[in-house]
């Protein structure tokens, strides 16, 4: 997690940890099942 | 369409940074599907009645166009703010599919080659480079990082669309079970406007997700005096229209023209090339054709890797050390590849994996390495500009390799000593990639912009 600031003000960076968790999750699981999928083909490689 | 303006997605105090690489990354992974195309060119060969080359023609368009839009739009992009890009790049690319899926389904090539090709390039140019220099400006410590995350996006896009792509064509053809099928054109139309559908919704999350930092802003305990000491850092800015003068842009273009050539060397022959370099006597292969489909999918994720891990160590190497690794190195692979390759599979697949994430570590190095050396201003313009240099090997790879392995024999009875003069050619051109890099210096004071009218080091006119 950051700990951004702007410099006029140096507000502390509040993350919203839900938002942060929920745009992960939408592009990090789709990801998550190509990467699955093609090493399950790459598996052959090595069986 | 006021909300789309720059001055609308200003982060308030406190945004959280690390919101805007899967905002990228929504982006990059729906217009990284345009190397997922293999899955239903068979169909579209049966359904048109078409050749290989015909159907192939559909992403040539597709790829050129990406390049001129990129180098064309490069400018209006870094204007108008990364919101109104992606959410242009959103529009251009679902219609691209929707514009497609009509031509499927009314037996017109030309308006496949319309909408996938031409509408859909648009699309994919303009979102390539929507998001780089928004990221850079968010991660002035980490650019290489930031811009690894987005781009690796584009190499992971190929790898969900197809899976998910076969499994939609066999839910929307009644005839999947069948033996030896192919998807039919009614099927591959439906495709088409699911992924229209899918890919709109996930690009607009990506558009109404991303901010751009607030003039000033910088990350906490970010010393901007520690890059500049980096002799190749500037913290001057060069318009795009000068960068383009400069000798450091086409000696960047020359590396990455390079490093892509040698890279797209391999991965277009990856599936023939590993079965070939163990042909025995008798004309078989060691290598059956699921294994090399194996290998592809290694390549995928080598390419994927690499972009990512390449371009977050550049942060504490350097740009220009890495391009060396990438080149140097590379060089050296490719010959130990070319004569050494056949001995044992374990030896080919670990040089190629590695060779690969060279090629992809260039591409996401690529802006920071620009940022580097002509600062934020319009980094998104000279990026699009460069990426001709991606257009170009993409048909000087494949030419290259082509015209060498045609003159070694005909497809099936090739060996590894078939590649050695193609893959020795490759070493040449990295060499010379590796020579342009050496002679990259810092960009002249004279193509520096003037400090008059706006503050050298926070210029308006930021993506």
């Amino acid at each position: 997690m950051s700990t951004e600031s702007t410099p006029a003000a140096h507000t502390p960076v509040k993350a919203s940890t839900g938002r942060l968790a929920v745009a992960w999750a939408l592009v990090g699981v789709p990801l998550a099942y190509g990467v699955y999928e093609t090493l399950t083909r790459v598996s052959a490689l090595f069986g | 369409m006021g909300w789309l303006d720059r001055n609308h997605t200003i982060a308030p105090p406190g945004f959280n940074r690390w919101l805007v690489p899967p905002a990228a990354l929504a982006v990059h992974l729906c217009i990284g599907q345009a190397y997922a195309t293999s899955v239903y060119k068979t169909a579209l060969v049966k359904h048109f009645d078409a050749s290989l080359t015909e159907i192939g023609v559909i992403f040539s368009i597709a790829i050129v166009m990406l390049g001129l839009s990129a180098a064309i739009m490069g400018t209006w992009v870094d204007t108008n703010g990364p919101r109104k890009a992606m959410f242009t790049s959103a529009v251009f690319w679902a219609s691209g599919f929707v514009i497609g899926s009509v031509g499927i389904f009314t037996n017109q090539l030309w308006l496949v080659y319309l909408g996938y090709g031409f509408v859909g390039g648009i699309g994919l140019g303009i979102g390539y480079i929507s998001p780089v220099s928004t990221l850079i400006k968010w991660f002035p410590d980490r650019p290489g990082l930031a811009t690894g995350m987005a781009i690796m996006g584009f190499g992971g896009g190929a790898l969900i669309a197809s899976p998910v792509s076969t499994a939609l064509l066999r839910l929307y053809d009644p005839n999947s079970g069948a033996q030896g099928w192919v998807a039919s054109g009614d099927a591959v139309g439906k495709l088409f406007l699911t992924l229209a559908v899918v890919y709109l919704a996930y690009m607009l999350f990506g558009a109404f997700t991303i901010r751009v930092p607030a003039d000033g802003w910088r990350p906490a305990g970010f010393d901007p005096a520690k890059v500049k000491a980096a002799k190749l850092v500037t913290s001057e800015n060069v318009s795009a229209r000068n960068a383009i003068k400069t000798r450091q842009f086409w000696l960047v273009w020359v590396a990455l023209f390079c490093n892509v050539t040698a890279g797209i060397g391999i991965l277009e022959q990856a599936a023939p090339m590993i079965q070939d370099f163990f042909r025995q006597a008798d004309g078989v292969s060691l290598v059956s054709a699921g294994v090399a489909a194996g290998f592809v999918g290694l390549l995928s994720i080598g390419n994927m890797a690499g972009r990512f891990a390449w371009s977050a160590t550049s942060d504490i190497t350097g740009r220009k050390r890495i391009y060396m690794v990438y080149l140097g190195i590379g060089a050296v692979l490719y010959v130990v590849l070319a004569l050494a390759g056949s001995t044992t599979t374990i030896l080919y697949v670990a040089l190629a994996f590695v060779i690969i994430s060279f090629y992809g570590g260039g591409f996401a190095t690529v802006p920071a390495y620009l940022r580097d050396l002509f600062g934020t201003f319009q980094v998104g313009a000279i990026h699009g500009r460069l990426l001709t240099a991606w257009s170009a090997a993409g048909v000087a790879g494949p030419l290259i390799v082509n015209a060498f392995l045609d003159a070694q024999g005909k497809p099936g009875q090739l060996n590894a000593a078939s590649y050695q003069p193609a893959l020795l050619t490759m070493v040449g051109l990295l060499v010379v990639g590796f020579v342009a890099n050496l002679l990259v210096k810092p960009v002249d004071a004279r193509f520096h912009e003037s400090s008059s009218g706006r503050g050298r080091n926070e210029p308006a006119m930021e993506a």
